[in-house]
């Protein structure tokens, strides 16, 4: 265990150094919360009552995902692991005493992580001086925040768990960038980055709230502004556990099915 | 103990003709061929020895030390280092064996050098103490307490190669693979990495396993030479027997270079 711990840190450390990138980062997701916000105010305007989602519980659902963008963000891979595995450096990996799924796991975990720190605290703290209800609401009670901190912490697994997949399986291709820019995309779209899930069609939404994706940002940004009830959340964290599940024992099994296979490009 | 027995190893690789016709062609069929890395590969060395494993361009070496650390699997044979089969055991295997990929980098890029160093003393759970001492031994011997905390990416060649070398050797490892260890270094990094070798060998009677296409690197480091060509083991013997194979047509002794050559091209192995 300690082997990971130290993974993490490293690459924990190495991501606080980009200090420009973050604060650069910060600004381009307030003015993009902002624009956000401003263009459901545009659609509350016109008919409030058409809406799955009070204009406040929007708002606060924006600030949290930009605020957290890092966490969850579907187009945030480790290159390296990527250049690793394209280049055959991955071989000096494979020389170590160490399971490779969970090296990387611990790795990305602590890339997404170290980002999300630095950005965090500035511009939740921005948004909650806002006024309402453009502004980011407090959590609708003690209990809402801790589930959200707990839902926050499944499907930030869930997540990393999720793209170890594609790590893995780029040990199958030679280029690992169509494979990235078409997941991407489709993660964006099913996990409620572009438009939160509520706003989908009743029955497209049902369905789309079964698939792992909805197990990653869409259920923590839905509990803080307690914009699910009890029985809802309850199956939704229900369901973050079985995937997370799911997805580690898949991406082990891929993994090392991949080792056995693979063999490594490049002298 | 390293047994190796009847190891072979197949790729697969894509083939297509020059063209644009033959891009498009190749979008709706592939040709592959059937490449032979590896064909019925035996040999054995004993602990302490030092071998110098040699052969052209694409004789199969990378291949057989990436099967010896673990890392690939061969299709056929089988391969026991000190009772334990790389590929099947590889955790607990490759904490006793420590590689050196020339090509390669294996510190971080971004970090100073002392920080891979505490990751990998992490990795191998080596007890402090002794991580202490091998540092302190790897410092002195490798001329690296200016070099620790610099990042590896302002590291010249040389300098980061002898960093490669200490990398390899804090968890004191019983087998080393150098795979082309000296590519690309000057003259001095060249001798401090032989004399290095050299003195890791005898003092702590470390396995060393090499592949080079430097001679001097084989003349100074091994005692025996393992040649491969095309994926078949051709000789199995010493410097001197390289140089009386490879003996120009006269019979006149020539340089190891030349006496390679000689015997590469007699053997048919280019």
């Amino acid at each position: 265990m300690k082997k990971y711990c130290s993974f993490f840190r490293v690459r924990f450390a190495l991501g606080l150094q980009y200090r420009t990138a973050a604060l650069a980062g910060m600004v381009t997701q307030f003015f993009w919360g902002g624009m956000n916000i401003l263009m459901y105010r545009a659609f509350y305007e016109a008919d409030a009552a058409a809406f799955p989602m009070t204009l406040q519980a929007t708002s606060s659902y924006i600030w949290l995902q930009q605020a957290f963008l890092m966490l969850f963000a579907a187009w945030l891979l480790e290159n390296e692991i990527f250049d690793d595995i394209v280049s055959g450096n991955v071989a000096y990996e494979l020389c170590r005493p160490v399971n490779i799924y969970d090296m990387w796991f611990a790795r990305s975990a602590a890339n997404r992580l170290s980002r999300a720190v630095l950005r965090s605290f500035p511009i939740l703290a921005v948004a909650s001086l806002l006024p309402a209800p453009y502004g980011m609401a407090a959590p609708a009670s003690a209990a809402h925040f801790l589930l959200f901190l707990l839902t926050a912490v499944l499907g930030f697994g869930v997540t990393v768990a999720f793209f170890m997949l594609v790590y893995a399986l780029t040990f199958y291709t030679v280029s690992p960038n169509g494979l990235r820019i078409l997941i991407s995309s489709v993660v964006e779209f099913f996990a409620g980055a572009i438009i939160p899930l509520p706003f989908f069609p009743d029955g497209v939404r049902r369905v789309f709230e079964m698939l792992p994706f909805a197990s990653m940002q869409n259920v923590p940004l839905r509990v803080y502004s307690a914009s699910m009830t009890a029985q809802e959340m309850a199956r939704a964290i229900g369901l973050q556990a079985f995937w997370l599940a799911a997805l580690v024992a898949a991406g082990r099994m891929l993994c090392s099915h991949a080792l056995t296979k693979m063999t490594v490009q490049g002298g | 103990m390293i047994r190796v027995e009847h190891v072979s190893k197949t790729y697969r690789v894509q083939k297509r003709s020059a063209g644009f016709a033959a891009a498009l062609t190749s979008l709706f069929s592939r040709e592959y061929e059937e490449i032979r890395a590896l064909n019925d590969v035996s040999f054995t060395i004993g602990d302490g020895e030092m071998i110098g494993y040699m052969g052209p361009n694409g004789a199969g070496k990378s291949s057989t030390i990436k099967i010896l650390s673990g890392i690939l699997t061969p299709d056929s044979g089988s391969v026991t280092i000190d009772g334990r089969v790389p590929w099947k055991n590889r955790i607990e295997h490759v904490k006793s064996i420590g590689v050196v990929f020339g090509q390669r980098s294996q510190l971080w890029w971004d970090i100073p050098v002392i920080d891979s160093y505490e990751l990998l003393r992490d990795i191998y759970a080596i007890p402090k103490a002794q991580y202490s001492k091998n540092l302190e031994e790897l410092t002195e011997l490798l001329a690296l307490s200016e070099l620790l905390k610099t990042p590896t990416r302002q590291l010249s060649l040389g300098q980061r190669m002898r960093c490669e070398i200490a990398a390899s050797l804090l968890h004191a490892p019983k087998v080393l693979f150098l795979d082309e260890p000296t590519i690309g270094l000057d003259a001095v990094s060249k001798i401090a990495v032989r004399e290095f070798v050299t003195r890791q060998n005898r003092e702590h009677g470390t396995t060393v396993i090499l592949t080079t296409h430097d001679m001097q690197d084989i003349s100074a480091l091994a005692k025996r030479v393992i040649l491969i060509g095309r994926g078949r083991i051709l000789l199995d013997g010493t410097i001197d027997d390289i140089r009386r194979e490879g003996a120009n047509p006269g019979g006149e002794t020539t340089d190891l270079d030349q006496a390679v050559a000689n015997l590469y091209r007699r053997l048919d192995i280019l």
